[in-house]
């Protein structure tokens, strides 16, 4: 993950305690999705950026995994992101997301 | 249970998936409240 976003999410976290926090991504890939995935919960992987050996643990999810999906308006999701949606590999998405949340989320419900 | 409702929800949208402005426009559908939203760009 960019180094200047890993630093904004380490001050939201801070700021508003890393209980009240989602982390939504938008990644085209499951391994880039299970990096992002991985650095806002165990820590940046590549030992680059601010959060490097910081364990937020924050709750994360890409945005076209069915559990968030069923929260949006089917409408709004439709128009902005369905298309996309089509071309990826929205499986192997899922699956990476829940190794990662399974192992490090601290603050699922 | 609610994921989204009554949150703060950051977003890491991707320039070759999903943009920040999409997912945001989805998760304020979801009663969250969204305090940062970029696009980012694996290139």
């Amino acid at each position: 993950m960019d180094l200047e976003n890993q630093k904004r999410v380490k001050e939201f976290a801070e700021q508003y305690g890393p209980e009240n926090i989602v982390v939504l991504l938008g990644a085209a890939e499951g391994e880039a999705s299970g990096l992002a995935a991985e650095t806002v919960t165990a820590g940046d992987p590549t030992y680059a950026g601010p959060l490097t050996g910081v364990s937020l643990g924050l709750t994360v999810y890409h945005v076209c995994e069915p559990e968030v999906k069923a929260e949006f308006d089917e409408a709004v999701y439709d128009e902005q992101v369905s298309m996309m949606e089509m071309v990826l590999d929205v499986d192997d998405i899922i699956s990476e997301m829940s190794a990662i949340r399974d192992e490090h989320c601290k603050y699922l419900g | 249970m609610s994921i989204l409702a009554g949150k703060k929800v950051i977003i890491i949208g991707d320039r070759d998936g999903i943009p920040g402005m999409a997912i945001e426009a989805c998760a304020k559908t979801a009663g969250a409240e969204v305090v940062f939203s970029s696009t980012e760009c694996f290139v």
